[in-house]
């Protein structure tokens, strides 16, 4: 009789056993530590990259967000940056295993991740008017939205040391030919006129793609033709970016560790005033500051000088944004569109600028800068202000090559021809594409 | 009755060969094993000779015949890969032959610490390739590097960019590459030399050969099984070379070092998944088509020793 009850204590401690191991092995616990706690609060995940400025950003968005309400709680995971980490982001998605939302590149990345199927539409929702029009191309697949922006929009051109501009009396060239006279008294005074890091090859990119304003006031339907296959590197007027980047070697202008230099190098070379000039996207700002006392008022900033002073103008990239997988349904679809409408607002903004110093305006509507940011902010601004901004050809195509950097490599350190590289990297577009199922391809 | 007797020898057959599987194991016996090797790798394999004829997103897949492959012939980076593979292939397995050899004979003789040169000796074989490749990108750097200052202290000019000169930058990689795995090629020697009878040396010194003789006449063609194994080993890593060429240069300058399997990793990166799924079968054909004849020719070449 007595052993009645231990038959069943044991049969119940069994069967709670398998039940919390069964618990323990489901896939969604391994993805998504976080379900709902037990006070009725929802929890979202954001996946995100592992770069310091990301994960600040992140963060003050989080709390931000959940010092703002008490029913959703917002966490972050991180993913490693690069490649590496847009494969993690596919493969989520692709085995449904994403995140309840994640952030990722706009423009021709955001599109390679099939949007359709991937993510959820967010055309419909009233907070997509509060954002900048041209963010809102930058995240539109088949007309419909799908991101909302996170971070600050990026300008490509090219730095320069004030100090050594004042020095030897130069003025911010508007035309090429007044960028390689500047060049020509730069180098007679001992300093490396341009700085190039081929030790990061990503940063050899930036005299192709920061010339694409220049393209663009040329022939402003150029994107298209492009996309449709008509318009190609080969001919003018896009491959004068290649052209300039060979120029710049061939001179004999750039810093000798060009081939081996990497990023940092570059900015410490730039603060101390050994070479004068460095092209790259803004979003190295904060990574300079570092640097020396006075970076942050002695950096400049200019737009890449084109053939036309009246042309002259900036390309800008749009910041990345954050996404929501269609995988995320029920109250987590309800509670992660309400984060969103959050972060398309001036609160939002304020938040991030709290948590970092802003590296260039905003795409919501409504958000100020602070005042005393760093010069090259307030010289990137300037363009913004008065209009003379092109998006990059990434935000106007989907179609982009993966091994653009280490064909500006070899023009850059004369290895190949500007003419034989443009050559090159129109054939390595063709692949992306096809991948893509474009027509005319 | 005749049919009788034509059915038993038919019968007879199988039974033979049930009764010797039956001796052996049990069929039963065969079958974790055979599943493993079914979904680990026959599965895989089959799959992705599948996926190298289409345009493969992840989310989804056409089927595109042989446009990967033609593409993956097209492409410029190609034939200059392949043929870095080679150059990279036959320089290294050559280099640590002729180094292997010269150690092992050097590390089998009367010498003092024997024990630990052996072992300094194998040491990098079993430090990892990222790790070494890190090491080396950091000591030949063209500036700040150890090795270049040293050829400034002694030289006075600027050494040459061992990573970053695209004449260089493959054979700078395959030095690192025999640094790194000459041990294995000595150890295997020192087998091969200490498994040769004691007798022929003894019978060698009576006839009064010398060291050069020695080495020519009974170490050299008696450790011919350790050099075809050597010779297989190195050529097939080095075909298929990839992560010190990856954490080095990352096939650069431009496209100056790049081996089959970068490229293939560069597709994979891209997200040109069925690209990258041919280039691998194409390089599983490429070291079969290579290694399988020359081992065949090796072994030949042993049994008639």
């Amino acid at each position: 009789m007595s052993h009645h009850p231990i038959r069943r204590a044991a049969v119940i401690a069994a069967a709670s056993i398998s039940a919390l191991a069964l618990g323990a092995c489901s896939a969604g616990s391994l993805v998504n530590p976080t379900e709902s706690s037990s006070e009725g609060k929802t929890t979202l995940t954001i996946l995100m990259d592992s770069s310091t400025q990301t994960t600040t950003q992140g963060q003050a968005l989080a709390d931000g967000f959940n010092a703002s309400q008490d029913e959703i709680e917002v966490k972050i995971e991180t993913r490693p940056e690069g490649t590496d980490g847009d494969n993690v982001v596919k493969t989520r998605l692709a085995t449904g295993e994403m995140t309840d939302l994640f952030q990722y590149n706009s423009g021709s990345l955001m599109q390679a991740l099939d949007p359709a199927t991937n993510m959820v539409s967010l055309t419909d929702q009233d907070f997509v008017a509060n954002l900048d029009e041209s963010f809102v191309t930058s995240v539109t697949a088949d007309e419909q939205v799908y991101g909302v922006p996170f971070g600050q929009l990026m300008a490509g051109g090219i730095y320069y040391n004030k100090k050594v501009y004042a020095d030897l009396g130069l003025s911010v060239p508007k035309t090429w030919d007044e960028f390689m006279a500047n060049n020509a008294k730069i180098e007679e005074a001992g300093i490396d006129p341009v700085i190039q890091t081929y030790g990061d090859t990503w940063t050899s990119q930036l005299f192709v793609l920061a010339d694409f304003h220049n393209v663009l006031s040329e022939q402003p339907d150029w994107a298209e033709k492009y996309t449709a296959n008509q318009a190609k590197y080969v001919d003018e007027p896009a491959i004068k970016g290649f052209e300039r980047l060979q120029e710049v070697y061939d001179a004999g202008y750039l810093n000798k560790d060009f081939a081996s230099a990497k990023l940092t190098q570059g900015l410490q070379q730039l603060v101390d005033g050994t070479g004068a000039q460095y092209p790259s996207l803004t979003f190295t700002i904060t990574s300079y500051l570092e640097l020396a006392d006075d970076a942050a008022e002695n950096i400049g900033f200019f737009a890449q000088p084109g053939d036309d002073a009246a042309t002259n103008g900036l390309t800008s990239w749009s910041p990345a944004a954050l996404y929501i997988p269609s995988t995320t349904t029920g109250d987590k679809l309800d509670a992660a569109k309400k984060f969103l409408a959050w972060v398309a607002t001036p609160e939002a903004c304020d938040a991030q600028t709290a948590a970092m110093d802003p590296t260039g305006p905003y795409a919501v509507k409504g958000c100020t800068l602070p005042d005393g940011l760093p010069a090259a902010v307030t010289d990137m601004q300037a363009y913004y202000d008065n209009g003379n901004v092109s998006p990059a050809l990434e935000f106007l195509s989907a179609v982009k090559g993966p091994n653009l950097e280490k064909i500006t490599v070899e023009v850059g350190s004369g290895i190949t021809t500007a003419a034989d590289g443009a050559a090159r990297y129109d054939e390595d577009v063709k692949k992306q594409a096809q991948q893509l199922g474009l027509e005319g391809w | 009755m005749h049919s009788e007797a034509t059915a038993r020898p038919k019968t007879a057959a199988p039974r033979a060969v049930a009764r010797h599987v039956e001796r052996s194991y049990p069929l039963w016996f065969y079958i974790p094993g055979g599943l493993v090797y079914v979904v680990l790798f026959i599965v895989p394999t089959l799959l992705s000779f599948y996926f190298a004829f289409t345009r493969w997103t992840l989310f989804d897949s056409t089927f595109v015949g042989f446009d990967n492959f033609i593409q993956f012939f097209a492409e410029p980076g190609l034939i200059g890969s392949l043929k870095n593979t080679l150059v990279y292939g036959v320089v290294t397995s050559a280099s640590k032959v002729v180094l292997g050899m010269l150690l092992a004979v050097l590390l089998s003789g009367p010498i003092i610490a024997r024990g630990y040169l052996r072992s300094v000796t194998f040491f990098p074989v079993l430090v990892s390739a990222v790790g070494v490749g890190l090491t080396f990108q950091v000591l030949l750097d063209p500036f700040n590097g150890v090795v270049n200052q040293v050829w400034t202290a002694i030289t006075g000019a600027d050494g040459p960019g061992w990573l970053t000169n695209p004449d260089l930058a493959l054979l700078s990689v395959a030095a690192i590459d025999v640094w790194k795995g000459v041990g294995l090629a000595t150890l295997i020697y020192i087998a091969g030399i200490a498994a040769i009878p004691n007798e022929y040396f003894e019978a060698a010194r009576v006839d009064g050969a010398g060291a050069w003789q020695q080495f020519r006449s009974i170490i050299l063609p008696l450790s011919f099984p350790a050099t075809s194994t050597v010779i297989l080993l190195s050529l097939i890593g080095g075909l298929r070379s990839f992560d010190l060429i990856w954490s080095t240069t990352q096939g650069g300058p431009g496209f100056s070092s790049d081996v089959i399997a970068s490229v293939i990793y560069k597709q994979y990166q891209a997200g040109f998944y069925g690209l990258s799924t041919a280039g691998n079968v194409i390089l599983f054909l490429v070291v079969t088509a290579i290694v399988y004849p020359l081992s065949r020719w090796l072994n030949s070449k042993e049994t008639s020793l």
